[in-house]
């Protein structure tokens, strides 16, 4: 399986992601908006200043006076400590004030050009200091000696930065806020999208090896098709599963019938026939037909072990009863020989949890080469030790293994040198290797420490 | 200290070369150890100022103080015109000091222990409050016996209309085209209230004598020469108390205008940081009353304008440009005239 990315992460960075964007586009704004009120708060007082300043113009003696009202300057102090200038001219000449404070250049004549008389708003350096001016220029005095008078009031903009790094602090911290709010809630946002996800998978883990009934869990719309491939795959499986192993039992008994059959009927010619030759041929048949069968059964065992072992099924087994019903089934094959199998299994239970046809199939196996490789009138000990791991042991008096590689006797097919004229397929211990393997134990061949014949033993795990 | 005092050099009166504002009196304070000179131009005067400035020395004992005495306006032009370069500037005339910060001739100390302070006692930073000095009536205790007089500026018109006879000629206040401190209070009762202008009617009606210096009206006042003067520097009346007698300080209950004496560090200083530290120390006075009571100079006390409600300390702002504005100037100073002259 190629791992290509996670949903939950590309779904929590893209939502994350979103949530940034629409942070800085919100902290964006609102500044833009506060800072925007806060300069037109501004430039609202200076213009009131300034009429109020233009309002109090009067025309004296031919000349224009003002009385500069105590309001027009301190109501600039009100908001701010920022600094404040002033200057009123008359036809060009300074009046009273600074008179080099620049008065704001007209805006040039456009479609929308200031009425006369209304306020012109100008951003200027004065005295090292950046300050927000406002102009008003009204004529005063009598039709005959009228002037131009043009009054302008300026005001530094710390307090406008104060109140601008207010805003930009509020806004970050709202924005971040925002954000962080917007992260936590799309880790949440995908955690929830993809419960349906971790639901189905779930159910099927939770699910035993032999079940392969369709998945009929909750599915979210965009998990159908998926679900849907999912159950019928699972349903072409199940019905190619249901195959073989109808496969596996039909063919033991399809080929051991036949061949039992036409053992009797071989048997009954060679008793019947005289002639030496013709006897040894009938023999070398039944022998043929005794190999056939032989390798037939442990075949299908074989096939029978490695599809149980796919999906081992496991239930608590008493190993002791497992033991001795192995022991009770073969006891007739050692009784034709004059065998005697000595049990040393302990009477208390056992427990362990496998696949109690496969540990039965093994160990028949270990007891059969025990009994198929011994002399007649010996003895054979089976033992089932609880130990640091669960030990049973197969020791017979019979040829041993002599120098073979013992390591090659679980390969399949492959037999010994040992074997003389006994009938066998090289499949015995193959199957119980395999199945010590997938109960995660092992096997182990060895000679009798005491003497004469073989020992093996298969271990499994506590 | 007083051996610090002892060997101060005192060039009185002189004019240095070059500089066109004029010098009262020069005092220098060297330290033992110099490590550095902190130049102040004042307008308070030395023996209210002098146990100051030793304070400061004995906390700061490697700074030498060299003090310049001189009058409101001279600090101003100083400072504005001629480019005289002091460490600090300390006067008690708050719209020329206001003016000199919105002009731009301040620097600013943004970090100063205001502390405890209110938010009226200091301005942009520059212009720091250590006093609170309020504008009094004095009256001769010969001519109101038994401690009645009267307690608002209505009641004190009413009594000098009352009797013109007694009063004639036996009014005075400071005259406004002279004395920053008088024009600053005129200009303020005038904002304040309507009973000014009146006031000043009346006042003029009776032929009031005008004067230059708080000193002088309390001396007539006690001497029994004035029967009452009207907007006296209180803070220096109050310290006249124990030397003269024959005079009462009346707080009038409608209002009460409290002057704020200012520092200032001038942008061309060459010590900002001693002078910070000389602010820092002016700023704490209100914890030292040993100092308030030497110097007579009443720190900053918030709880006596909880106290007393009609105290109404002046603003600092742009408002106080406005009575510095050459036209408005000239067109208060007419009804100013025009009501105390009538001859
Ligand atoms: N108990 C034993 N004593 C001596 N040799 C043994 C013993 N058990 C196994 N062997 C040797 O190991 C070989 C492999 O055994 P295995 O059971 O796999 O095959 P098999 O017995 O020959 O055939 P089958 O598949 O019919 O059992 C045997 O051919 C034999 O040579
Ligand atoms: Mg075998």
């Amino acid at each position: 399986m190629k791992l290509r990315g996670s949903i939950r992460r590309r779904l929590f960075f893209q939502l994350a992601g979103v949530a940034a964007l629409l942070s800085v586009a919100f902290f964006l704004v609102l500044r833009e908006v506060a800072e925007g009120a806060a300069e037109g708060t501004q430039d609202e007082i200076l213009a009131a200043s300034a009429t109020a300043i233009a309002d109090s113009l009067r025309s004296e003696s031919g000349g224009v006076t003002l009385d500069l009202p105590y309001s027009a300057l301190s109501m600039l102090g009100t908001v701010s400590q920022d600094r404040v200038f002033y200057r009123v001219t008359v036809a060009g000449e300074t009046l009273t004030g600074y008179d080099d404070l620049p008065q704001p250049a007209r805006a040039p004549q456009s479609a929308r050009a200031p009425q006369p008389g209304a306020p012109v708003f100008d951003t200027l350096n004065f005295r090292g200091d950046d300050v927000r001016i406002v102009s008003i220029s009204r004529r005063v005095g009598s039709q005959a000696s009228q002037a131009q008078v043009v009054v302008t009031v300026a005001q530094t903009r710390q307090g406008l930065a104060a109140i601008s790094r207010r805003i930009t602090s509020t806004a970050t911290s709202i924005g971040v806020g925002f954000f962080l709010l917007a992260t936590a809630l799309s880790l949440l946002a995908a955690g929830s999208a993809l419960a349906p996800i971790d639901r189905m998978t779930g159910a099927v883990t939770r699910r035993g090896p032999q079940d392969l009934r369709p998945v009929t869990a909750e599915t979210p719309a965009e998990l159908v098709p998926l679900v849907e491939a999912l159950n019928s795959f699972m349903g072409r499986l199940r019905a190619s599963l249901s195959r073989t192993e109808d496969f596996i039992a039909e063919a033991a008994h399809r080929v051991r019938t036949p061949l039992a059959t036409v053992r009797a009927q071989a048997e009954v010619v060679h008793r019947k026939l005289s002639k030496p030759e013709h006897k040894r041929a009938i023999r070398e048949m039944i022998r043929a037909i005794d190999e056939s069968s032989r390798s037939a059964g442990q075949m299908l065992d074989h096939a029978m072990v490695t599809f149980r072992a796919d999906s081992l099924a496991t239930e608590e087994l008493g190993l002791g009863n497992l033991l001795t019903e192995t022991c009770d089934r073969l006891g007739p094959t050692a009784d034709l020989k004059d065998i005697t199998i000595r049990r040393l299994i302990p009477e208390e239970p056992i427990r362990f949890n496998g696949d109690g046809i496969l540990l039965q199939a093994a160990l028949m196996n270990i007891l059969d080469n025990a009994i198929k490789y011994s002399p007649e009138d010996s003895e054979i000990t089976v033992a089932l030790v609880a130990g640091e791991d669960l030990c049973f042991s197969v020791t017979d008096e019979g040829r041993g293994f002599g120098d073979m590689g013992l390591e090659r006797l679980t390969t399949r097919y492959e037999r010994g040198q040992n074997v003389g004229d006994i009938v066998g397929s090289g499949l015995g211990l193959t199957i119980a290797d395999d199945v010590a393997r997938v109960h995660g134990g092992r096997l182990s061949i060895s000679e009798n420490t005491k003497g004469q014949g073989a020992c093996v033993s298969l271990h499994l795990p506590r | 200290m007083r051996i610090a005092s002892l060997a101060a050099l005192i060039w009185a009166s002189v004019a240095v070369a070059a500089q066109g504002f004029e010098v009262e009196e020069r005092v220098f304070y060297p330290a033992e150890n110099e490590q550095s000179v902190l130049s102040i131009i004042s307008t308070a005067d030395r023996e209210a100022f002098e146990p100051i400035l030793l304070a400061f020395q004995s906390e700061n004992p490697g700074v030498s103080i060299d003090y310049t005495i001189t009058g409101t306006t001279d600090v101003m032009q100083a400072i504005q015109d001629e480019g005289a370069v002091f460490d600090l500037a300390i006067s008690s005339a708050m719209d020329l000091q206001t003016k000199l910060a919105n002009d731009g001739f301040a620097q600013s100390y943004p970090g100063a222990p205001l502390g405890r302070l209110p938010d009226w006692a200091s301005w942009r930073n520059q212009l720091f409050a250590f006093t609170q000095e309020p504008a009094v009536l004095v009256v001769s205790t010969a001519d109101f016996p038994g401690g009645i007089t009267p307690r608002t500026r209505d009641e004190l018109i009413a009594v000098l209309r009352a009797q013109p006879g007694k009063f004639r000629g036996r009014v005075g206040t400071y005259d406004v085209r002279r004395s920053g401190f008088g024009y600053l209070m005129a200009t303020q009762d005038s904002r304040n209230s309507e009973a000014f202008w009146r006031l000043m009617e009346v006042m003029g009606r009776l032929d009031a004598k005008l004067y230059c210096c708080s000193g002088d009206m309390i001396r007539d006042v006690a001497s029994g020469k004035l029967a009452l003067a009207y907007n006296v520097l209180g803070s220096y009346a109050r310290s006249q108390k124990d030397l003269i007698e024959g005079f009462e300080i009346i707080e009038l209950e409608d209002y009460v205008n409290v002057m704020l004496r200012t520092a200032l560090i001038p942008a061309s200083a060459e010590n900002p940081a001693d002078a910070r530290r000389f602010i820092d120390f002016l700023i704490g006075m209100g914890g030292r009353p040993e100092l308030v009571s030497q110097s007579g100079l009443p720190a900053i006390d918030t709880t006596s304008f909880d106290n007393n409600t009609a105290l109404r300390p002046i603003r600092f702002g742009p408002g106080l440009l406005v009575f510095l504005d050459q036209l408005r100037r000239s067109s208060f100073l007419k009804s100013w005239e025009s009501a105390l002259l009538q001859e």
